[in-house]
C-alpha cells in the first residue's frame, strides 16, 4: 500500500513539470518525428549536420545570427581543421581597434565566432518591420519541443482559415504561437543543391537537415554527455547493487 | 581494516546487534568500498579539469603574424596570451653587432644564431617581459646597448635581447614560433 | 560536546586526539551512535539532503570560477560555461538539475516529518531548524535561477519581488530597495550573486544545529513511541551508514538519469532567451519547486474587507471572554464538532486589559472596514503565501496528539492521504494560467492546505481513538517479523 502510495506521488510529481509546459490555447502540436538524436542512445547524423550547416549558411544566415559557434567547432561534426580553417576565412569578421583607433575588417579565423547579419537588435528590427529574427545558437533548447517545432514551422505555412486576418507583411504559420509569424516561408523544394545528388532536396529534408544542424549547435556537448551518461549509470548501477548485497549482509541476523 | 565490534557505548551495552563476522562479508565491503573511492575521484576529476584553460583560451593560444607590414629598423608588438610580443625587423647592423658579441662575459650567456630561426637573422621575435620583474621594456634601440631598455629598474638589453646591464638574470624569453611561410609567423 | 581525551595515546593521530579530539567526536556522531532499529527507509532522506547541498555549493563553487553576474555578460558566461569550460556543461546540469533533486529529497523528508510525527516533542526545535533551512533553500533558489539571466530568470525575479509592494506604506521602498533601482536590472542581479553564494553556508550553519538538536534525544521512528532500552537500538555504524550509502546509490542514479539524458526536463526553454524587460513571456511559470506556494498564492483573488476581520476578532474575543458559557452552548449542540471546539477554550476567562485591547482593535477594524478599507487581494496573496510556510512552526502545537505516528492514527491517516494529493495538485495548478476552473480550485486547495494544520490537527487530535501502540520498539519489530512470516 505504502508502495503504491509511494509510487502515485512519483508518477504525479514526474508529470507534472511535462504539463506546464503544454503549449499555449490554439497553437498546433508539432508532429512527432524520430530524430537520430532521440534517447540514450542517440547520436548526431553527422552528414546531415553537415547539408544543415550548408542551409544555415545560404538561407538562414541572411537573417540569424549563430553567434555562440566558433568556427573551431566544425571539426566536431566531421571537417578536417584546414576545411573548418577555409570555411572561416570565406567571412568577415570586424576587428579592431587597430593601433590608429579604427574597426576593421578581417577574415575569419578559428578562434571566430560566426558573424551576425545585423550589428544589434535594434538594426535587426528596424530591417524586419520591426520583428527581432533570434539568434539560432540555442533555438532548439529555447523552445518546448524543440527540434520537432522548428521542423514543423519549417514547413508547416499554409494558407489562413477564413475567420483569420494576416496583416500585410506577415504570414500564417499554425504551429507558431499566435499564428502570425513576420519571417516567410523560408524554404522550398530544391532550395538548396546538396553535394550528394543521392539526397532530396525536399522541404522536409531541408528541414530536418537544419534541424539536426541546429540541435548540434545548441548541444554540442550531447554525444559526450550520453556517452558518459551510459557509462556512469552502467557503474553506479554495479555499485548499489554491491552496496545492497552488503547492506544485507550487514543486517542479516538482525530481527528488522 | 578488520570487522567493526559494537562499540560498548552506554546505550547499545547489552545490544544484540551484532554483524556477521565471515569472509564473504569482508569481500563484499572490500568491493563496496573500492567502488565508492573510485566513484568518489572520478567525480573530482571534472572539477579539477574544469579549472584548466577552457576551449575558448586554448583556441588563443598560438596568433599568427604578417610580417609583410614591417619594414626593416622597424618593430610591432603584438598580444600573445595576455603577454606582449616585440616582433623586429632587424637592420644588417643589428645583425652583425648581435652575432659578432662576445658572449663569455654576459650574464645569460646565449649566441645570437640559438634566438632567431635559421636563415632568418634579420626576425627577432621575444616575449617583451623583462625577466627581473615583469615590466615591459622600451624598445626602438633604447638603452646603452642599441636593443631594449627596462625604466623600471634600469636592465638593458641588446640587439638580440640577451640581458647586459641591470638586475634581469636571464635573455628576454624567445616563444615558440615557426614560420608558416616567409612573411607569415604562427606564435605558440 | 567534545571531551578532552583521559591520556595522549602514541602516534600522530593520538597526538592529534589530544589536542582537537575531532576523530573522537566523529566517532561519537556517526560510527557509536546509537539510533532506533527500525528505521525504514524514509529516513535516508536526511543524509541524501546533506550530500546534496553539499553537492550544490561545490558544483556552485567551480560555477562561480566562470560565471560573471552583470547583466551584459551574465547569460554569455553560462553558455561560455556550457561550451568552451572543460566539463562545465556537467558542472552546469549538475547545479541546476541538483536543486530540484535537493528539493524533492527534502519535500520528502517533510512528509516523512508529518506523518511520523518527527516534529513532536521534544523534537520541536530540530523540526522548527528544518523549517529555517526550507527558508533558507528557498532564498537561495529563487535568487539562484536569476543569475542565468534568461527570460524566465528576470520576469520571475520581477514578480516576486513586484509581491512586496503588497505591504501598505512601507511596500513600495522595500521594492525598490531589493532592487537597488526601479526595476530588476544590474544592481538586483549582483546582489542576488552575493546572497546566493552565502545563504547555503548559513544553511550549513543551520544544519549542524538541526543535526546537534537532533542528537540531543536521537531519531524518531515509525512506531512513535520513545526507545526504551538497548535492545531497542542499533549503532549507526555500520547499521544505517551502510544503508545510508545503498540510498545514495539509488538516489545518484535517479540524479544522473535527469543530468546525463533529460538535464532540461525540469527546466523551462523559455530560460535559454536571453532576459528581454520589453518582452513578457506568455506565461511565467516558477520552478516545480514553488508551483504549490504560487498557487496559494494566486488562489487569493479576492479583496477582503476589513470590517470581517473585526467582526472576526470580535467573536473571537467574546468567546475567550465566556469560555464557560460558550462551552456549555457547544456541548448542548446536537451537531458532532462543537463540543469538540468548545474543548479547546480555555478554563480563565479572558482578562479585562486583555479584552479591551482586542476589543479595541476589533471595533477600529470593524470602523476602517465600514469606511472601505480592505486587504487587497495581492496583499491577501502574499499573506496567504508567507503563512503557508510559517505556519509549519506552530504546528508542534496544533498537532498536541500524544501519538507521534500516524501508522497508529487511522483518522489521520485518511486526512494526510489526502493533503499530500492536495498539495501535489496544488503543485499542478501552479503551472496552469488564471482561468476556468483553475483559481476556484486552487482556493479549494489552499483552504484544505490551512484548514489540514488550523482545524484538522487539533480537532482530530482531540476526538481521535489511537490504534493500540506496541509495548515497545523491539515489539513492534518481532510482531512485524512474525506477521511478514505469517503472510508467507
Amino acid at each position: 500500500m505504502h508502495v503504491f502510495r509511494s509510487s502515485l506521488l512519483a508518477v504525479a510529481l514526474l508529470v507534472t513539470p511535462a504539463l506546464a509546459l503544454a503549449s499555449s490555447a490554439g497553437q498546433k502540436h508539432p508532429e512527432q518525428l524520430e530524430w537520430s538524436f532521440d534517447g540514450v542512445l542517440g547520436k548526431l547524423d553527422k552528414p546531415s549536420v553537415q547539408r544543415g550547416l550548408q542551409v544555415y549558411k545560404e538561407v538562414c544566415a541572411a537573417c540569424h545570427g549563430l553567434k555562440r559557434v566558433p568556427f573551431r567547432k566544425l571539426t566536431d561534426i566531421g571537417f578536417s581543421e584546414a576545411e573548418a580553417k577555409a570555411f572561416a576565412a570565406e567571412y568577415t569578421v570586424t576587428d579592431g581597434p587597430n593601433d590608429e583607433g579604427e574597426m576593421f575588417d578581417r577574415p575569419g579565423r578559428l578562434s571566430d565566432k560566426f558573424p551576425s547579419p545585423y550589428a544589434n537588435d535594434n538594426a535587426a528590427r528596424s530591417m524586419n518591420n520591426g520583428a527581432m529574427p533570434p539568434d539560432l545558437s540555442l533555438i532548439i533548447k529555447a523552445r518546448p519541443d524543440g527540434a520537432n517545432y522548428v521542423h514543423a514551422l519549417l514547413v508547416g505555412y499554409e494558407d489562413a482559415p477564413h475567420d483569420v486576418t494576416v496583416p500585410e507583411g506577415a504570414y500564417y504559420n499554425p504551429y507558431f504561437p499566435g499564428g502570425i509569424i513576420k519571417m516567410p516561408p523560408p524554404i522550398s523544394d530544391g532550395q538548396v543543391t546538396y553535394q550528394n545528388a543521392d539526397t532530396p532536396t525536399t522541404k522536409d529534408q531541408i528541414a530536418r537537415d537544419v534541424v539536426n544542424f541546429l540541435q548540434w549547435a545548441a548541444e554540442p556537448e550531447m554525444e559526450e554527455r550520453k556517452r558518459m551518461g551510459i557509462k556512469v549509470m552502467i557503474f553506479l548501477a554495479i555499485m548499489t547493487g554491491v552496496f545492497y548485497a552488503t547492506k544485507k549482509r550487514i543486517w542479516s541476523n538482525l530481527e528488522h | 581494516m578488520t570487522a567493526p565490534t559494537i562499540p560498548q557505548s552506554p546505550e547499545t551495552k547489552g545490544s544484540t546487534a551484532h554483524p556477521p563476522e565471515g569472509g564473504r562479508r569482508d569481500f563484499l565491503i572490500l568491493t563496496a568500498q573500492a567502488m565508492g573511492a573510485v566513484g568518489a575521484a572520478t567525480l573530482l576529476w571534472p572539477f579539477v579539469d574544469s579549472m584548466n584553460p577552457s576551449a575558448d583560451v586554448l583556441a588563443l593560444a598560438s596568433t599568427e603574424v604578417d610580417l609583410t607590414p614591417i619594414a626593416e629598423g622597424q618593430e610591432i608588438k603584438v598580444m600573445w596570451r595576455g603577454k606582449p610580443v616585440f616582433i623586429r625587423h632587424r637592420t644588417a647592423k643589428n645583425i652583425e653587432e648581435a652575432a659578432t658579441a662576445d658572449i663569455s662575459g654576459l650574464r645569460d650567456p646565449e649566441p645570437d644564431s640559438a634566438r632567431h630561426k635559421e636563415g632568418k637573422s634579420q626576425w627577432l621575435v621575444m616575449v617583451g617581459v623583462c625577466t627581473h620583474l615583469g615590466c615591459v621594456p622600451l624598445g626602438n634601440g633604447a638603452g646603452d646597448f642599441d636593443g631594449w631598455f627596462c625604466p623600471c629598474h634600469g636592465s638593458h638589453y641588446d640587439s638580440s635581447g640577451r640581458i647586459m646591464k641591470g638586475p634581469a638574470p636571464k635573455n628576454l624569453v624567445v616563444p615558440p614560433y615557426e614560420f608558416v611561410s616567409d612573411t607569415k609567423v604562427k606564435i605558440g | 560536546m567534545a571531551h578532552a581525551p583521559l591520556e595522549e595515546k602514541p602516534g600522530v593521530m593520538g597526538w592529534l586526539e589530544y589536542r582537537l579530539p575531532i576523530f573522537g567526536f566523529a566517532k561519537g556522531l556517526v560510527y557509536d551512535f546509537p539510533a532506533p532499529r527500525n528505521l525504514n527507509y524514509f529516513w535516508n532522506f536526511g543524509s541524501i539532503a546533506g550530500i546534496m547541498l553539499v553537492s550544490q555549493i561545490l558544483t556552485g563553487l567551480f560555477l562561480t570560477m566562470h560565471y560573471a553576474a552583470n547583466t551584459a555578460v551574465a547569460f554569455d558566461s553560462v553558455e561560455h560555461i556550457m561550451r568552451d569550460v572543460n566539463y562545465g556543461w556537467l558542472i552546469r546540469y549538475m547545479h541546476a538539475v541538483g536543486a530540484s533533486m535537493f528539493f524533492a529529497v527534502v519535500f520528502t523528508h517533510i512528509f516523512r516529518g508529518l506523518y511520523f510525527g518527527s516534529y513532536k516533542r521534544p523534537r520541536e526545535v530540530v523540526w522548527w531548524l528544518g523549517v529555517v533551512i526550507l527558508l533558507l533553500m528557498m532564498a537561495t533558489a529563487f535568487m539562484g535561477y536569476v543569475l542565468p539571466w534568461g527570460q524566465m530568470s528576470f520576469w520571475g525575479a520581477t514578480v516576486i519581488t513586484n509581491l512586496f509592494s503588497a505591504f501598505p506604506l512601507v511596500g513600495e521602498p522595500i521594492v525598490t530597495w531589493l532592487w537597488g533601482g526601479f526595476s530588476v536590472d544590474n544592481p538586483t542581479l549582483n546582489r542576488f550573486f552575493a546572497l546566493h553564494f552565502l545563504l547555503p553556508f548559513a544553511s550549513l550553519g543551520v544544519v549542524g544545529l538541526h543535526l546537534i538538536a537532533l542528537h540531543t534525544h536521537g531519531s524518531n521512528n515509525p512506531t512513535g513511541i520513545d526507545v526504551k532500552g538497548p535492545q531497542d537500538q542499533i549503532p549507526f555504524h555500520p547499521y544505517y551508514t551502510i544503508k545510508d550509502f545503498f540510498g545514495f546509490g539509488v538516489f545518484f542514479l535517479i540524479f544522473s538519469a535527469f543530468v546525463f539524458f533529460a538535464p532540461n526536463y525540469l527546466g523551462h526553454p523559455d530560460n535559454y532567451i536571453p532576459a528581454d524587460p520589453l518582452v513578457t513571456p506568455a506565461h511565467i511559470v516558477p520552478e516545480w519547486y514553488f508551483l504549490p506556494f504560487y498557487a496559494i498564492l494566486r488562489a487569493i483573488v479576492f479583496d477582503i474587507p476589513l470590517w470581517i476581520v473585526g467582526v472576526g476578532v470580535a467573536g473571537l474575543t467574546a468567546m475567550l471572554r465566556m469560555p464557560g458559557c460558550v462551552r456549555d452552548l457547544c456541548k448542548k449542540c446536537p451537531f458532532g464538532i462543537l463540543p469538540v471546539f468548545g474543548s479547546f477554550l480555555p478554563q480563565k476567562a479572558l482578562s479585562l486589559k486583555w479584552t479591551t485591547i482586542l476589543g479595541g482593535v476589533a471595533a477600529v477594524l470593524i470602523i476602517a472596514g465600514l469606511g472601505g478599507m480592505v486587504i487587497e487581494s495581492k496583499l491577501g496573496g502574499v499573506l496567504a503565501m508567507f503563512g503557508s510556510i510559517l505556519i509549519l512552526f506552530v504546528i508542534p502545537w496544533l498537532d498536541f496528539s500524544p501519538v507521534r505516528s500516524i501508522n497508529y492514527r487511522p483518522i489521520m491517516r485518511w486526512f494526510f492521504w489526502v493533503f499530500v494529493a492536495n498539495a501535489i495538485m496544488l503543485g499542478w495548478l501552479g503551472s496552469k494560467p488564471p482561468e476556468g476552473i483553475y483559481p476556484l480550485l486552487s482556493l479549494i486547495g489552499t483552504i484544505y492546505y490551512f484548514g489540514y494544520f488550523l482545524v484538522i490537527m487539533p480537532v482530530v487530535a482531540r476526538i481521535e481513538k489511537p490504534r493500540p501502540l506496541p509495548a515497545s520498539i523491539s515489539a513492534a519489530v518481532l510482531e512485524k517479523k512474525h506477521h511478514d512470516h505469517a503472510a508467507h
